[in-house]
Formats: structure tokens, sequence, C-alpha cells
């Protein structure tokens, strides 16, 4: 690593820091597009085989290249501007939308070293960072002059809304818990307890204390992602296909880039806050990168099934579900867990 | 000038420039979009002065839930600019008046002395954490203002229910409470029938 900083610093002397932040950017957002484009080839192949079909087949093998192609195709198609649109905020909401997804990974800790920018509220940088998606979503529905992109827009901002209320509480409760807002410290916290002693830290770590913040949090972050079965903003067969119903070529896949890479996101916020991030769930084997990118997969896997097996909600059902259930479940969870641990049956000492 | 003038100076120029983008705009849409904008580099000049957590928390109250909702309403609405300009220079002795007194307050309580970076020996040691100052301020100097402050929020909010509701709804409507607790054997009467025989 010394060798390494010592011939950056010699190749461009005062320009090195910044060089140097540039390519860890690099080394963050080129892998998250691969797994972008690799993410869309394992739903299609996952609900394929859900369904009994077989999935992309012939581009390569077993369709291994069919993302490539996609994104080839997307590249080359022509960027339609409705007439009437708002142009500027038109070219403006695609970017708006993959800009949070990618700065939200600024400060996602891989180890307790790997991390781009290791600051002390990066808790709450990324929920203001993610709350930002929203805008792209919006400005896209109001700035195409078409209804069906208008209701999408609407009910995407409603929706995000209420469950980001529901989304926060969990993370509170998780940052009570651990006693600070850094990732890293986060996922250290976890490490210890009565169960990690024992050589079985998956016990100790979060989702088993906050059993319900956990459930709240996975099934809010599905419905921050729109995504199946909270997809109202796209709802195909009510509103075409929703927000982005006016949208071609690369503008399109601009949109579609930053749901998956919020989708991955979540799944590594999820991993962190509650599984663990990348501790070993047993006492005998080494902590390590793997175990993280294994515990995001999982959740990954999750949202595809979500999406292959539950009917959409009707909107009412939706907002329901956000207010009237999970908002009770954080307050009254919120307060176990202050009681919990002021009284002496406390287990975050 | 050294890096950090230059980035103040930069994010100055765009919140100056959101700000009075927000009073001349013509498209009220527009206009709430600089609005966000103005918000947004506050939050950076915030983090400038080493104040993380004001600036994160800005952007996730006001960017992300106030503006949002201030959106939607906004882009909802039919605005006719024409009828709004029509008593324009009638009120503008008193908003001018108005607008006059308030830069004189913040002129003030901002002395000279803030209107300036902090030097490099006002900034925070390292390994005290901003979000918990803040806290430990908030919840024993100032417990009785903060707690007012959110009472006061409370009644607002109560305020603005109680002065649109209307009655409860007189037209049907589905219960989606009752609706998911619905089993089988409520709705569908399976019938045994003895085999029709010739």
């Amino acid at each position: 690593m010394d060798a390494l900083m010592n011939f950056g610093l010699g190749i461009f002397g005062g320009a090195w820091p910044a060089v140097w932040t540039l390519l860890k950017i690099l080394l963050i957002v080129a892998p998250l597009m691969l797994g972008v484009a690799y993410l869309t080839y394992f739903e299609r192949k996952v609900i394929g085989y859900m369904q009994v079909r077989i999935g992309p087949n012939r581009v390569g093998p077993w369709g291994l290249i069919q993302p490539i192609a996609d994104g080839l195709k997307l590249l080359l198609k022509e960027i339609i501007v409705p007439t009437t649109a708002n142009k500027g905020i038109f070219i403006i909401a695609p970017m708006l939308a993959i800009a949070p997804a990618l700065a939200a990974w600024a400060v996602i800790p891989f180890t307790d070293s790997l991390v781009v920018a290791n600051i002390d509220a990066s808790l709450l940088y990324i929920m203001a960072i993610t709350s930002m998606g929203v805008y792209g979503v919006i400005l896209a529905g109001w700035a195409s002059n078409s209804k069906y992109a208008f209701l999408g827009a609407m009910r995407s901002a409603a929706q995000m809304v209420s469950y980001e209320i529901s989304m926060g509480f969990s993370l509170i409760c998780v940052l009570m818990v651990s006693n600070s807002l850094n990732l890293v410290d986060i996922v250290n916290v976890q490490d210890q307890g009565r169960f990690a002693g024992w050589g079985l830290s998956f016990l100790s770590w979060n989702w088993l204390p906050l059993f319900p913040m956990f459930i709240v949090y996975l099934i809010s972050g599905t419905a921050e992602l729109n995504r199946a079965p909270f997809d109202v903003a796209e709802g195909e067969s009510e509103i075409v296909a929703g927000f982005h119903v006016e949208y071609s070529g690369m503008a399109f896949a601009l949109f579609f880039l930053a749901e998956y890479a919020n989708m991955i996101l979540v799944a590594a916020l999820t991993s962190l806050l509650f599984l663990g991030g990348w501790l070993s769930p047993v006492g005998f084997l080494p902590d390590g990168i793997l175990w993280l990118f294994a515990k995001m997969s999982v959740i990954l896997f999750l949202f595809l099934w979500f999406r292959a097996t539950f009917p959409r909600y009707r909107y009412d059902q939706l907002m329901r579900l956000g207010w009237k259930v999970f908002l009770p479940i954080c307050l009254i969870w919120l307060v176990v867990v202050g009681v919990w641990m002021m009284s002496p049956l406390n287990i975050w000492k | 000038m050294d890096f950090q003038t230059a980035v103040f100076y930069f994010l100055s120029a765009i919140l100056v420039f959101a700000s009075l983008r927000v009073i001349t705009a013509r498209n009220p849409v527009h206009a709430a979009l600089h609005l966000i904008l103005a918000f947004f580099t506050c939050g950076g000049i915030w983090a400038l002065l080493q104040a993380e957590f004001l600036a994160i928390a800005i952007i996730l109250v006001y960017v992300g839930a106030v503006m949002v909702l201030f959106l939607f309403v906004v882009m909802m609405l039919d605005v006719n600019i024409d009828r709004i300009r029509q008593g324009f220079w009638n009120y503008l002795p008193l908003g001018a008046l108005l607008g006059l007194l308030m830069v004189l307050e913040m002129s003030l309580v901002l002395g000279s002395k803030y209107f300036q970076i902090p030097a490099a020996e006002a900034m925070l040691p390292a390994g005290i954490s901003n979000t918990k100052s803040i806290a430990a301020l908030m919840f024993t100097d100032y417990v009785y203002p903060f707690e007012l402050a959110s009472l006061i929020l409370l009644v607002g909010m109560i305020a603005a229910i109680v002065l649109t509701h209307r009655g409860p709804k007189k037209s049907k409507y589905t219960n989606p409470n009752q609706q998911v607790f619905v089993k089988a054997k409520d709705r569908v009467r399976v019938l045994q029938m003895p085999v029709e025989k010739d």
C-alpha cells in the first residue's frame, strides 16, 4: 500500500490525493455497474425458473452476455423528448435519479478499513442522500407532461415519504443500541455479546434483538425501491409504465440503473445494520468481505423472490401498511428498546 | 485564496442565485426546484463550517421530506401568473419595508465576526462528535425550549387537520383494514350436491 502511495506521489505530485480519490470512486462504481448488469440477468433467470421458464439463454453461454447486449441496445437507441415536455427538467430527472444511488456508496464500508469516506455520521448521510432519490421520479413524471407519468410520480412521492418514516425509525433503533452513527462502529458493536463469546456471533447481530425492526426495514426498503409488490409508481397494468413511460434509450436506462443500484445499496445496508456486515456467523471462520457479499446476495434474492411471488398492493392498502401498521410497530418498539436499554437486562453495554 | 474559501464562494454564489430564482421564476415548479437547490447548497455551507449534523439534517428534513410534499402540492396547482402579478405595485412598499426590517434584524444578530469562515484554531478537535454535542445541549440546557417547540409543532399539525377536516366520509368506500382479514370461508360457500342420475 505504501509503495503504491509513493508511486502515485512520484507521478502526480500534489494532485495525487485527488487522483487517488477518483481511483477509489472508479473502483466502487465500475463493479457496481457490472453488479447491476448481472443483477438484471440474475433476476430474469430466477423469475424465469420460478415461473417454469428458462429465461435468457441465447446470447453467449447460458445467456451470460445478455445484459451487455441489452446495454448496447439501449445506448444506441434514440432519446425521444416529447414536444410539450419541460425539456430541461426532462433531461435532468434521470441524472437526479442515478446520482444519489451512486453517492450513497461513498460511506458504505466493505470491511472495517475498506471504505471510501469513513465519516462520523455516515448513517445520517445515507438517509439524507437516499431521500433525494425520489426527485428523479417526481420530476420525470411532471416534466413528461403525460397523465400516466404524472400519476406515477404522485403515487411515488406519497409512497416514498410514508415509508421513509418507518425506515427512519428502524434505523433509530439500530443507532440507539449501537450508540453510534458510524457504520463501521455499528458493525463492530454486533461482534460483542454473550453469544459472540460462545462463538455463535450470528445470534449477537442486531436482527435478533431488533427482529421487528429488521422486518420493517426490509419491507420498507422494498417499498422505497419501488419494487414489486410496492411498484405502484410503475404499475404496468394500471398506468402503463408510470413515471418513465415517456423515456427511451439511455435516459430510460438511467432509471433502471438507479433502481438496481439502490437495490444493491439497500441489500448492503440491511447486511451492515442487521446481519453483521463482514462478520463471520461462527467463531471458527475468519471475518471478511465475502461474508458481506454473501449476505447481500441472499437479500437481493429475497427481493427477486418477492417480485415473483406477491401480487401488487392496491394504493390504499399500501398506505394502510405504512401508516397504520409499520408506524405503530416502530413507535412501540422504539419505547421497548429504550426501556430495555435502561433496565438491568440491558445486553448492549 | 485557499481551497476552503473558493468552495465557500462557489456555494454562496449558487445559494444567492437559487434564492433569487425562487422569487423571480415564473413557473412555480421551477421556483420550488430552486428552493431545493438553495437548501442543498445551504447544507453544503454548513458542512464547510464543520456542522455536519445540521448540514445533513437540513437535507434530510427539508430536501428529503418537506419539499417533496411541497412539490407534490405545487404540481397539482394551476397557477395563473397574470392574476398573481396584479397587485404587485400596491404591495411593493409594504413588502420592501418588511424585507428591510428583516435584513436589519439579521445584520444585528450576525455581527461582523460571523461574516467569515472560522479560522483553523476554531475547528473542532478530532474525536468530538457534532451530533452528540448537539444532543447533549438539546436534552440538558435547552430541554424546555426544545419540548416547547415540538409542542407548538404538534398544535400546528392538529390545527391544520381540524381546519380541513370535513366530517366523516359519506360516500361508499372500502376498508382495507377489514379486507385483509377476510378468509375464503367468509366469501365462498361450498355446496354438496347429490349426483344427478337419469
